[in-house]
């Protein structure tokens, strides 16, 4: 009887926080019409013209800058996070530690601290509005936290392991790519998508660095948002469409995600 | 530190040139600085394009400066800091800052413990239900903000008003009567999956035997949950406290798309009063000297929270 209790309210929590995403959807499916609606109603007659008129609408571009910004910043964090967490991590560096904390102090810098210089620096350089600024301040944001994941991922590598490759005569590429990278495939997957994630989440530093070139797509939707009052129906089309990408890979990785966004420290 | 035979990297060299005969320490240098060739990129690419730009925000804060006047530019030393001082926008949006994160993380972290209490079971359907819970987390922070600011709390239209409504709540307008509430909401909708799944990978870490010990000594569920779970679940707490008041502290999108700060600076937090000086105010000095500020506050806050940090990772070790 209490177990039946507590599976029901367990059931009545999963769907109370999925509501609104669940709403969200439903309501990019309506007619305009059938989207402001006193009281809010569940019937209705769907259709797809939200998400076909989108793309007149010019989210194409949008979209494609978030997929070039996410996925540009993503392999560039992966390639200097992986050689820096070898050596914090295989080779014991002197004041490791103190490397590792300083990374991660940077996260604790407040992004507004520096938007400032940021921009005007890139006026200067003349780089405003240009997807390529958002790939280095992405890779800045997520370099941190792709040394710590990937430093607790290559921390499990036994030390034997390693020692009969250079034994084997076998160079650092040939160590790196032979023997570590398979072993530690998973972590870097774990590592690349969260840092996805968080590009291809991130809207203070787009709406701030770019206008009409390099727009992602957070600044596309947070176009509806106009004075005259908001088209639910396109606007949950577009939020439905923005966020797809990111909530179908997280589900389908869950536990590396835990993993990745505790940096380690939970197995 | 003189007598060490590799130098510290920055650190002081020897005043001449090692001679030829002492090719071991040159060698022993070298390999050095082979040994911490890889981590050099990441940390020089980090130091450029965190600490550089911060540099700047401390001349700037010495400057005033308005963007929209060319030239205007001048030294004017801690002037700024007095203005900013004397401002109460300012203060309000260091309370609002205190209240948003901590009403966000200490609300969110309740919620997940009961929740992964409640997932840490067996029934039928538990994945199901962890992916629904999940879901918040991962939809984009901005869309999240846009659903909750439209088809949940619009005081016309709103699901929220309209569950309310039996009990009497009417056209309740919530985000211009109760604009940090509103932010709060939407934020421990997005924040309270990632402790429950943080503290349920604690419970799950937890020993079987254990417990199961425990209650064949006929402890009762409260007290095992008193004396053994709730100790062994603090490091993930903690954890999940730390990781969360990072990111809160930072919010913008959702104050940015819900309340734009107000009603007037009701709800304004210090990353958004200071994007509001800096881009719509283009007073570039003011903007840095707050800057500036919040991060002499951070770095008090963050001393004490690397040392948590540096503890629980010292256990994990």
């Amino acid at each position: 009887m209490a177990a039946r209790f507590l599976t029901t309210l367990t059931w009545f929590a999963g769907l109370l926080f999925f509501f609104p995403v669940f709403w969200m959807i439903i309501t990019g499916f309506k007619h305009e019409g059938d989207a402001q609606t006193d009281p809010p109603s569940l019937v209705f007659t769907p259709t797809l013209d939200q998400f076909r008129t989108l793309f007149d609408a010019g989210a194409g571009p949008y979209f494609l800058n978030s997929l070039l910004a996410a996925g540009m910043s993503t392999l560039l964090v992966l390639g200097l996070a992986v050689p820096a967490a070898y050596a914090l991590a295989i080779r014991s560096l002197p004041r490791a530690k103190d490397v590792l904390f300083f990374f991660i102090s940077t996260k604790m810098l407040p992004v507004v601290a520096v938007i400032v210089p940021i921009y005007v620096i890139a006026g200067r350089l003349g780089v405003l509005d240009n997807v390529w600024t958002l790939v280095v301040l992405y890779t800045a944001m997520n370099l941190p936290i792709a040394v710590w994941m990937m430093r607790s991922f290559l921390m499990e590598v036994p030390r034997e392991v390693l020692e009969a490759a250079a034994m084997d005569g076998a160079s650092l590429v040939q160590t790196m790519r032979r023997v570590l990278l398979p072993m530690v495939a998973p972590g870097l997957a774990a590592t690349a998508l969260i840092c996805l994630i968080f590009a291809w989440n991130e809207f203070f530093f787009s709406i701030n660095v770019t206008a009409s070139q390099a727009a992602t797509v957070p600044v596309f939707l947070v176009g509806f948002m106009t004075s005259e009052g908001l088209f639910w129906a396109q606007m949950s089309a577009a939020a439905t469409l923005a966020s797809l990408p990111v909530v179908l890979a997280g589900w389908a990785a869950q536990k590396q995600l835990v993993r990745g966004l505790s940096m380690g420290a939970v197995k | 530190m003189t007598t060490d035979v590799i130098p510290a990297p920055g650190g002081q060299r020897p005043s001449r040139p090692l001679a030829p005969s002492f090719p071991a320490a040159r060698n022993t240098r070298r390999e050095g600085w082979r040994r911490r060739a890889p981590l050099l990129p990441a940390l020089i690419f980090t130091i450029i394009v965190t600490q550089v730009p911060f540099l700047v925000t401390i001349w700037y804060s010495l400057n005033s400066w308005n963007l929209v006047r060319p030239g205007s530019e001048r030294f004017v030393g801690l002037a700024n800091y007095a203005d900013v001082f004397a401002d109460r926008v300012f203060r309000q949006a260091a309370l609002n800052t205190v209240a948003i994160t901590a009403g966000c993380v200490i609300a969110s972290m309740i919620l997940g413990v009961a929740l992964a209490l409640l997932l840490d079971r067996t029934f039928v359907g538990r994945s199901v239900v962890r992916t629904l819970i999940i879901t918040p987390f991962l939809v984009m922070p901005v869309a999240g903000a846009l659903v909750w600011k439209t088809t949940m709390l619009d005081p016309l239209f709103g699901v929220v008003n309209a569950v309310l409504s039996p009990f009497g709540v009417g056209d309740m307008d919530w985000a211009s009567s109760l604009p940090l509430l509103s932010v709060i909401t939407a934020l421990v909708w997005q924040w309270t999956p990632f402790m429950a799944l943080l503290v349920l990978a604690g419970l799950q870490s937890q020993e079987r035997e254990v417990i199961e010990a425990a209650q064949v000594d006929g402890a009762s569920p409260s007290r095992i949950f008193r004396s053994m779970t709730l100790p062994h679940l603090r490091r993930y707490i903690e954890l999940g406290v730390l990781l969360g008041a990072i990111y809160v502290v930072n919010t913008f999108d959702q104050i940015y798309i819900m309340t734009q700060g107000g009603p007037g600076t009701a709800s304004a937090n210090l990353p958004f009063y200071i994007y509001q000086r800096a881009f719509l105010g283009f007073d570039v000095g003011q903007a840095a000297a707050m800057g500036v500020l919040v991060v002499a506050g951070t770095i008090v806050v963050a001393l004490f929270a690397l040392r948590m940090l540096f503890r629980t990772f010292a256990e994990e070790s």
